[in-house]
């Protein structure tokens, strides 16, 4: 760690990247779902919904988030805006 | 008598189950409790050095489910604090000694006979530690401050759920104040905040931890004993006590013993 790190504070602790490292491996542990996993996952979903709606691929966001100890999938998936029919 | 059975677990090896156990069983029978704990490492016994009755050993729990003695005898007397027992382990078998209903058969029958049953369960999480919580009415998971303790935790209470025992309490053990406050140690709250179950006890990394085990004397026998006061607290939460949790900033000098006597923690 270079001195103006250290006096400044710049330094990530080491709890905290603690702390980090493991919100994302018991997110894993808990529930056996590896990264790869949920790649293939958002391509799939990526490729059903585009057959019925109009999505920006590189907007979706495919993620576990943590509640407690319960482990949700949300899925954020940006709707292209239609263009407007004329009457 | 109805005695609740209580059994400390925690994936990870040598994060102080046996320290725990030996404490609370010591703090909950000088609360007039009467108290067996059960060592349940079987091929690997401990609790009976921590608490320093390795000398009074002639039958193990293996031998009462066996049926080559009678319960009372396999429990040995501990005499610094009246109505406290240990069950010590079998040395020379395996986990495979012993089934879970071989456990719950023997927690039906002490617990017409005392307060308190502590199970000291075995790292890991296999047939050792799943005889260890087969009778158990509560369970308390130990970590340290520790990724990959935190991590073990985290995958024993999964299993805890799993098995519909019910959510676990929580005990963290060696907090060094100074470093959480350096930012260079996960604190209570990282850890609560990560593994999302009921804190129980907080306890300060202690050097009177190793002279206590150097000499067989529990810690919380020890009045002088930071971590052994924690261990108190614990015994009095576990009895439905409601005591605040520790300071862990506080020092051991003079004005903190002042302030221990006008009544703090």
């Amino acid at each position: 760690m270079s001195f103006f790190k250290k006096v400044f504070g710049n330094e990530k602790k080491s709890a905290q990247s603690a702390k980090e490292r493991l919100q994302l491996v018991l997110t894993h542990d808990r529930t056996d779902i590896t990264p790869a996993q949920l790649e293939a996952l958002k391509d799939e979903l990526i490729e059903v919904i585009s057959r019925h709606i109009s999505i920006n691929p590189e907007a979706v966001n495919i993620d576990i988030a943590r509640e407690g100890r319960e482990q949700r999938l949300v899925a954020d998936i940006p709707i292209k805006v239609a263009p407007r029919r004329g009457r | 008598m109805s005695a609740k059975i209580v059994t400390i677990t925690s994936g990870k090896g040598g994060v102080g189950k046996t320290t725990a156990i030996a404490s609370l069983g010591i703090a909950l029978a000088s609360l007039g409790q009467k108290v067996v704990c059960i060592d349940g490492d079987i091929g690997l016994r401990n609790l009976d050095v921590i608490m320093g009755l390795e000398n009074r050993i002639v039958y193990d729990i293996v031998d009462v489910v066996e049926g080559r003695c009678r319960l009372r005898q396999a429990m040995i007397r501990d005499k610094r604090v009246p109505g406290l027992f240990l069950i010590p382990a079998a040395q020379t078998r395996d986990k495979n000694a012993l089934s879970p209903s071989d456990m719950m058969r023997l927690g039906d029958e002490l617990r017409a006979e005392v307060d308190w049953v502590l199970i000291d369960s075995p790292a890991g999480i296999e047939r050792g530690f799943k005889n260890s919580i087969a009778a158990a009415d509560r369970i308390l998971v130990l970590t340290n401050p520790e990724i990959s303790a935190v991590r073990d935790a985290d995958r024993v209470i999964g299993i805890l759920e799993a098995e519909e025992k019910g959510s676990p309490d929580l005990i963290v053990n060696r907090v060094n104040y100074e470093m959480v406050q350096k930012g260079e140690m996960l604190s209570t709250e990282d850890i609560l905040d990560l593994l999302a179950i009921d804190l129980i006890g907080v306890v300060p990394e202690d050097k009177s931890v190793l002279v206590a085990a150097n000499q067989g004397t529990p810690v919380s026998l020890n009045k002088d004993s930071r971590a052994g006061q924690a261990f108190r607290n614990i015994a009095m939460r576990l009895t439905g006590e409601n005591v605040p949790f520790m300071d862990l900033e506080e020092k051991g000098g003079f004005w903190n013993k002042l302030s221990k006597l006008a009544g703090g923690n």
